[in-house]
């Protein structure tokens, strides 16, 4: 093999948890009652033209969760093939313009000089301090200060009309995906989804994805030749950066609901279910856990974790597999720390629950406690479950960029937003300023925390009408339902 | 009610038990004296005596729980645990690793957190709720509409956005005040004002949409139909009955938070070298110097306790359908 596949224990949780998607996407399918409230999500607008975002933002994270260490050319002493020590991923791979090609420090977004000035020596033997063209941007143009605002131009423009171009094959595949699918003709479907009748609101998520596709093929038909949002101290390419970023704030906000799951679920269906003894115990347990600064305790924990990766070095055979596990370990002291609002969540609504007219029937059938709480208890608590899921994704990708900034967040070696802030912060102060980096963070995270946001509201609002947030309805209607009653 | 507080109060004794317990076992079992000497001393050559040197120093070398060699009442005082742990609950916090009394250190560094967190707290709580009312009497119109999305945009910006970015728009480009630092006295609001301004800023997106969507709530019932029929003004609907009834779900998050103010933000300190408890807290993590983070630990913990009975007194306060027992 030309290759030699590496799964990394953050890698294969996030297969994991995309493989438990799927079959529940195919069980929800299936049934019309659970059905009934995606078909909702699927109605507003807002939360699909979010979803369309974060799929986007979860195709990248998932080709970087494929890594392998490529082979080496040389063979060992017993004539196997030798590995590359540094651990690869598709994105990589794909990106590996991007990432292969440094510069010696600080340049501009789009920029052919270096951002600081430098001795050259010239051909004739005289030494002078002038601005260095860049080693790799802008390389094929002659006479860079003559050439590269038509080039730049002629890129965005060629950028642009690649979006069109896959922005309109995109959209006839959906249309006559919805025809088949609705026994109508295409012409009918296109009428509709331009109206915006169409009930699944294409129209928006069609809009959406050509805004994103306006912003995303410019972009890669400049990085072929440009560092877009310029380079950072050692000269990497700052998109490259935001692009790693986007996989570590991902496996943060998914694996951490991982985990938190099972504690809250088991602990809070029994302190509720059960009461008596075993309620006094998950309380106590958790009240101590909750009083004790949530930050102070992750700081401590991921310390505590860091000695011990210290002192067991030959645990991890590169360097990735070492930062891998301490963002798992991340994970865990999260999910530990804030398994604790959920489980008291549940309680609360078993504690209701447990009252009802079908658990004392089941109870009257002779039902044992531990089927009341799995059959009836857990299914009828899921929405909570689900919504706190979808709600606390966006916070954790923001506690994420905090922990990294105070020290003790993912390895420094991981590229994350926070090691990107970390890094940046002080560039700010420099004269003039280098602010590229903090931008492009800034809008990585603030748009996969923005359609986080959204898609979680609309979440919210289908399995919760009594928190409805209010506006994911059409403006039509919340004004009918907000006016004052007669 | 007085027998429902000291109930409280008794209850609170097991869970600071449990605090003390678990950051003990977290910091001296997991973490062994002899490590944290190792760190202290730096990785290389360091010699065993030197690390029982650093150990007998700062009482690290006594036995963990039981010390069979003492006499008496000894042989459970003279550990590590007593040593360390039990004095906490008089509010002895010993001396941390540097030598320093940290009890002192909390009690002069407690004014500037305070000076900090205080005002932002204030200032934000009066924010939010009058940004959430104006919300909600505007509800259903553009106004409302824009505000809220401008709430969900501004709840998306991480918070370290919020402090870099006025640092520099305010103090680097405008130099209205200073970048960072704190002085006492009189001169003290030119350091408080800006961290102030973006702490309330930071929190405005996300608090103000949750009290609308309380008021929202409140709107919805009963006696606010009620109020209206009897041809209440939609202003004195407002601020007579839905505000009142909307401070309880409010109280119930706020309250708490009120004693750990002393505590202050770790990162909003640390930006601004506010030397304050959050930055000490924080200068202890990096060093790694357990005595004061386990100090600090029970210290938010007893704060948290405290808070959460205050909030169950405020509540009989603000809602007289409330009884304690």
């Amino acid at each position: 093999m030309p290759f030699k596949p590496v799964f990394l224990w953050t890698d294969v949780l996030v297969y994991v948890l995309l493989i438990s998607a799927v079959v529940f996407i195919v069980s929800v399918r299936r049934r019309e009652h659970l059905l009934a409230p995606w078909r909702k999500v699927a109605r507003s607008p807002y939360g699909m033209c979010a979803l369309v975002v974060l799929l986007c933002f979860l195709l990248v994270g998932l080709l970087d969760s494929l890594h392998f260490r490529a082979r080496l050319d040389s063979k060992d002493n017993q004539g196997r093939a030798n590995y590359a020590a540094k651990v690869l991923s598709m994105l990589d791979v794909l990106a590996t313009p991007l990432r292969a090609r440094t510069e010696k420090t600080y340049s501009e977004p789009l920029a052919v000089y270096s951002f600081a000035k430098e001795t050259v020596t010239k051909a004739d033997g005289t030494q002078s301090r002038e601005f260095p063209r860049l080693r790799h941007a802008g390389t094929h143009l002659s006479n860079p200060l003559e050439q590269r605002y038509s080039d730049i131009s002629r890129r965005v423009m060629g950028g642009v009309g690649l979006a069109a171009g896959l922005w309109i094959a995109f959209s006839m595949l959906a249309a006559t995906w919805i025809a088949q699918n609705r026994n109508a003709s295409f012409g009918t479907t296109v009428t509709q989804m331009i109206r915006g009748e169409s009930g699944i609101p294409w129209r928006a998520m069609l809009i959406t994805l050509g805004l994103l596709l306006l912003v995303v093929c410019p972009v890669l038909m400049l990085s072929a030749r440009y560092h877009v949002f310029g380079t950072d101290k050692v000269g990497q390419d700052v998109l490259y950066q935001t692009l790693k970023s986007i996989r570590t704030g991902l496996v943060i906000g998914t694996l951490t609901t991982l985990i938190v799951l099972p504690f809250a679920l088991a602990l809070g269906v029994m302190a509720g279910y059960l009461r008596g003894w075993v309620d006094d115990i998950i309380q106590y347990v958790y009240t101590t856990l909750n009083s004790i600064p949530g930050v102070l305790l992750i700081a401590a924990s991921v310390l505590l974790s860091q000695v011990w990766m210290d002192r067991h070095p030959e645990l991890f055979e590169t360097l990735t597999e070492r930062a891998d596990v301490r963002l798992l370990l991340l994970c865990v002291i999260l999910g530990i720390t804030s398994w604790t609002g959920l489980c008291r969540l549940l309680r609360g609504e078993a504690l209701k629950l447990r009252e009802s007219d079908y658990v004392q029937a089941a109870h009257a059938l002779g039902v044992s406690h531990w089927r009341v709480m799995v059959r009836h208890l857990l299914p009828n608590l899921m929405h909570i479950v689900l919504i706190s899921i979808v709600m606390d994704f966006s916070g954790l990708v923001l506690a994420e960029a905090v922990l990294s900034y105070v020290g003790v967040g993912v390895d420094p070696s991981m590229i994350s937003f926070g090691t990107m802030i970390n890094n940046a912060r002080l560039e700010l102060a420099r004269e003039p300023a280098v602010w590229w980096s903090l931008a492009a963070a800034f809008i990585f995270m603030f748009l996969l925390v923005l359609s986080a946001n959204l898609f979680a509201d609309s979440v919210r609002d289908a399995f919760d009408p009594r928190m409805r947030s209010g506006w994911s309805l059409p403006f039509r209607r919340r004004l009918a339902l907000a006016a004052p009653p007669r | 009610m007085l027998a429902y507080l000291i109930r409280r109060v008794l209850y609170a004794i097991p869970v600071l038990i449990g605090v003390n317990l678990f950051t003990f076992a977290l910091f001296f079992y997991v973490n062994s004296p002899d490590d944290m000497a190792q760190m202290q001393l730096g990785q290389k050559r360091v010699t065993p005596e030197a690390i029982e040197k650093w150990k007998a120093e700062r009482g690290y070398n006594k036995p963990m729980f039981v010390n069979a060699g003492a006499k008496g009442s000894k042989k459970l005082t003279d550990t590590v645990f007593f040593q360390k742990s039990a004095s906490l609950f008089y509010f002895d916090f010993g001396t941390s690793d540097d030598g320093r009394d940290i009890g002192y250190e909390i009690e002069q560094r407690m004014w500037p957190s305070l000076a900090i967190a205080l005002p932002s707290f204030l200032a934000g709580l009066a924010c939010y709720i009058s940004g959430a009312l104006i919300l909600a009497f505007f509800r259903a119109t553009q106004l409302d509409f824009w505000g809220v999305v401008l709430c969900v945009a501004a709840m998306s910006v991480s918070g370290l956005f919020y402090i870099i970015g006025g640092q520099w728009l305010v103090s680097k480009l405008w130099h209205w005040v200073p970048i960072s630092g704190y002085a006492g006295g009189a001169e003290s609001w030119r350091f408080v004002l800006l961290p102030v301004l973006i702490g309330v800023a930071g929190g405005a997106g996300a608090s103000a949409r949750l009290y609308r969507t309380i008021f929202l709530e409140e709107m919805g019932k009963d006696y606010v139909r009620t109020a209206r029929a009897k041809g209440l003004s939609e202003a004195k609907v407002l601020f007579g009955h839905v505000l009142r009834n909307g401070m309880i779900p409010i109280l119930t998050g706020v309250v708490v938070a009120i004693p750990s103010l002393f505590i202050g933000s770790l990162v909003m300190e640390s930006f601004f070298g506010i030397p304050g408890l959050g930055s000490y807290t924080i200068d202890a993590i990096q060093s790694q110097d357990f005595q004061i983070v386990r100090s600090m630990v029970f210290l938010g913990s007893f704060l948290y306790i405290l808070g959460l009975i205050l909030t169950d007194i405020s509540y009989t306060l603000a809602d007289p359908r409330v009884r304690l027992r």
